[in-house]
């Protein structure tokens, strides 16, 4: 029980000039269980690769299993009982409360008809990320990091093995980054969910995750613990900019600037 | 006990006192989530639909009885009569078109601004009648009034806007922004041609034209009503059915996809049902391109809600109260059987642009 990715590829078409921008071909197994980070410099297709296997872009070439099912021929409903991912961007033009939003979560499983048993799966996605508090207020009337935990929240109430989160840490300051992150690293290990993570920055990789995964150019270039990933010359031949490891309180460091 | 002794009681409750069934702090209120959030959600729902239902059924009877110049119970008084109920069945069948066609629309596209009339619909209405009397004079109206023609007049639309939508979304731009821009360049194309034609008519010719280009109930005939009535229920029994869909479509493309919708598919299969039932109001009553954003625009605002089946009986009774009010001030109180759409868009518009003033947002 895995997601592997087999000869992965996606071509960027820019036009009438013919450059194209290529990602892939990919070949590699994401494992079951813990936090997996994808990391990488700009353009290395971090993003790409994590919504091709959440079936959000179509594949050029190459074949996406998740748990044993084909993201692309497997129906779209059946995949997301096993399977949510969350975009960076999200607006709504409707408006939502928390738990409103929570509840649409359930959708793969109940159809719009939430039952006894959905509620309480909403009610403890929004205990999960502390938001049962706010759980009765509009949207738009959070800020930004609470925003973030109630898309969070709503991917968790899906109660789906696998989950994909694109950036969730974009636009959060450095408490709210660690609190997500905790969050996280609880849901993986306490609701044993596989967590499959675009991040930017390599420390909070190294310190939350089980696996990263670094990309370059479009390919894997390393995949590994993050004692493998966390060395000099590795990390700056990933990022293309001296990176220098040092011991910190709580593990490595790495220092780019 | 009372609410004040209740809190009151719990006040009491320190640590140091022991607690008791009185000190004990209420049970945790039952989470449930749902389209409505709270008893004064519901309330003030519940007040809007009961006051659009009085009115509703206030301008129905006033249009039926009001001024009717034969005495009661005549065979003249119920042939006028009989003639007044065919105008209130037109004006319910235009209303729930257009306001089951608009939420489904912005509901697809994603946005609360842009309607289906954008996608030209009113411009090809406007084409075809004007194309009519350049080529055929004076006769070309009435070539274009019957049961034929209104099927042909319905499916010339029909054809344009499933060809626009299928091509769009299926191509390799599958690109809603640039389905949506291309339908404004045809608006306008059609608009200037229509405009050109309309330069060389005779002034009687362009009199009687400019009668059949205004949104007008007067337009349609009894003998569409057996055709209409049917296909505007069908679809929106289907839109009914599909509503727990379109709350998910509504939250954008990757969120249904997130939730196993397949997005493009659900998309083009609404596109087309909102053709039908935008291109069957235009065919029956010509372009009324404010009416639909009105009773979607106030039905957000009224219910404030993302449920779809509390959506759709508000914005068409929205649709139909405004609709029968017009009618009934133009035909009854001043007098004037003129153009419905004028007055939509005078009352409908200032009352639009006051709620918006007061409550601040979209």
């Amino acid at each position: 029980m895995s997601i592997t990715l087999t000869d992965v590829q996606k071509d960027y078409n820019s036009g009438a000039s013919k450059d194209t921008v290529q990602i892939g071909p990919v070949t590699t197994e994401i494992e079951s269980g813990g936090i997996t980070a994808l990391v990488g410099p700009n353009g290395a297709g971090k993003s790409t690769i994590l919504t091709m296997i959440g079936r959000l872009l179509d594949i050029d070439t190459g074949q996406i299993t998740v748990a044993g099912h084909d993201v692309v021929s497997t129906p779209s409903k059946a995949i997301a009982k096993i399977l949510s991912v969350l975009r960076q961007e999200n607006h709504f033009v409707t408006r939502l409360t928390v738990r409103q939003l929570v509840g649409f979560g359930r959708f793969p499983h109940s159809g719009g008809r939430l039952t006894l048993g959905d509620e309480r799966y909403i009610s403890e996605a929004i205990d999960f990320l502390d938001l049962t508090e706010l759980e009765n207020r509009y949207l738009d009337q959070l800020s930004g990091g609470q925003r973030q935990r109630a898309y969070v929240a709503m991917v968790l109430a899906q109660q789906t093995d696998y989950v994909l989160l694109d950036e969730p840490l974009n636009n959060l300051d450095m408490q709210h980054a660690v609190q997500m992150m905790k969050q996280l690293r609880a849901a993986a290990d306490e609701l044993g969910r596989t967590i499959v993570i675009v991040l930017h920055d390599i420390n909070f990789a190294a310190h939350y995750s089980d696996k990263i995964l670094a990309m370059k150019h479009g390919q894997v270039v390393k995949h590994g613990t993050p004692a493998e990933i966390m060395q000099n010359h590795v990390l700056s031949e990933i990022f293309n900019t001296d990176v220098q490891v040092i011991d910190g309180p709580n593990g490595h460091l790495a220092v780019y600037y | 006990m009372t609410l004040e002794k209740q809190r009151e009681v719990r006040e009491l409750a320190s640590p140091t006192r022991p607690v008791t069934a009185e000190t004990r702090p209420p049970a945790p209120k039952r989470r449930r989530t749902g389209p409505l959030t709270g008893k004064k959600h519901i309330r003030n729902y519940v007040i809007a639909m009961v006051v659009l239902g009085a009115l509703s059924i206030f301008f129905t009877v006033a249009i039926m009885s009001w001024n009717n110049p034969m005495p009661f119970g005549s065979d003249g008084y119920w042939m006028i009569a009989g003639m007044r109920r065919d105008s209130l069945l037109t004006i319910a069948v235009v209303a729930l078109c257009h306001a089951m066609a608009t939420i489904a629309f912005q509901t697809a596209t994603n946005n609360r601004i842009i309607t289906p009339g954008i996608m030209g619909f009113g411009s090809l209405y406007t084409a075809i009648q004007t194309g009519f009397v350049y080529v055929f004079g004076m006769a070309g109206v009435t070539m274009l009034v019957g049961v034929p023609q209104f099927f042909l007049q319905m499916i010339i639309m029909l054809i344009l806007a499933t060809a626009l939508y299928t091509w769009l979304l299926s191509g390799k731009f599958s690109n809603i922004h640039i389905m949506l821009l291309v339908g404004v360049v045809i608006g306008g194309t059609l608009g200037s041609l229509s405009n050109f034609m309309q330069r060389m008519l005779t002034p009687s010719e362009f009199d009687v034209l400019t009668a059949r280009l205004f949104g007008n109930i007067s337009n349609a005939r009894a003998e569409y009503l057996p055709y209409a009535i049917p296909i505007a229920l069908a679809v929106t029994l289907v839109l009914w059915l599909w509503a727990p869909k379109l709350n998910v479509i509504s939250l954008g493309k990757t969120t249904s996809m997130n939730l196993g919708l397949n997005h493009k598919r659900e998309l083009i299969k609404l596109l087309m049902l909102v053709s039908i039932l935008i291109s069957m109001a235009t065919a029956l009553v010509g372009p009324m391109m404010f009416l639909g954003f009105l009773t979607a625009i106030l039905a957000y605002q009224f219910a404030d809600t993302y449920s779809h089946r509390l959506l759709f009986p508000m914005a068409f009774l929205f649709g139909y109260c405004i609709l029968t009010g017009s009618y009934f001030i133009l035909r009854h109180v001043w007098d004037a059987a003129g153009a419905v759409t004028i007055i939509v868009e005078l009352i409908g518009g200032l009352v639009f642009l006051i709620f918006i003033l007061r409550k601040g947002r979209l």
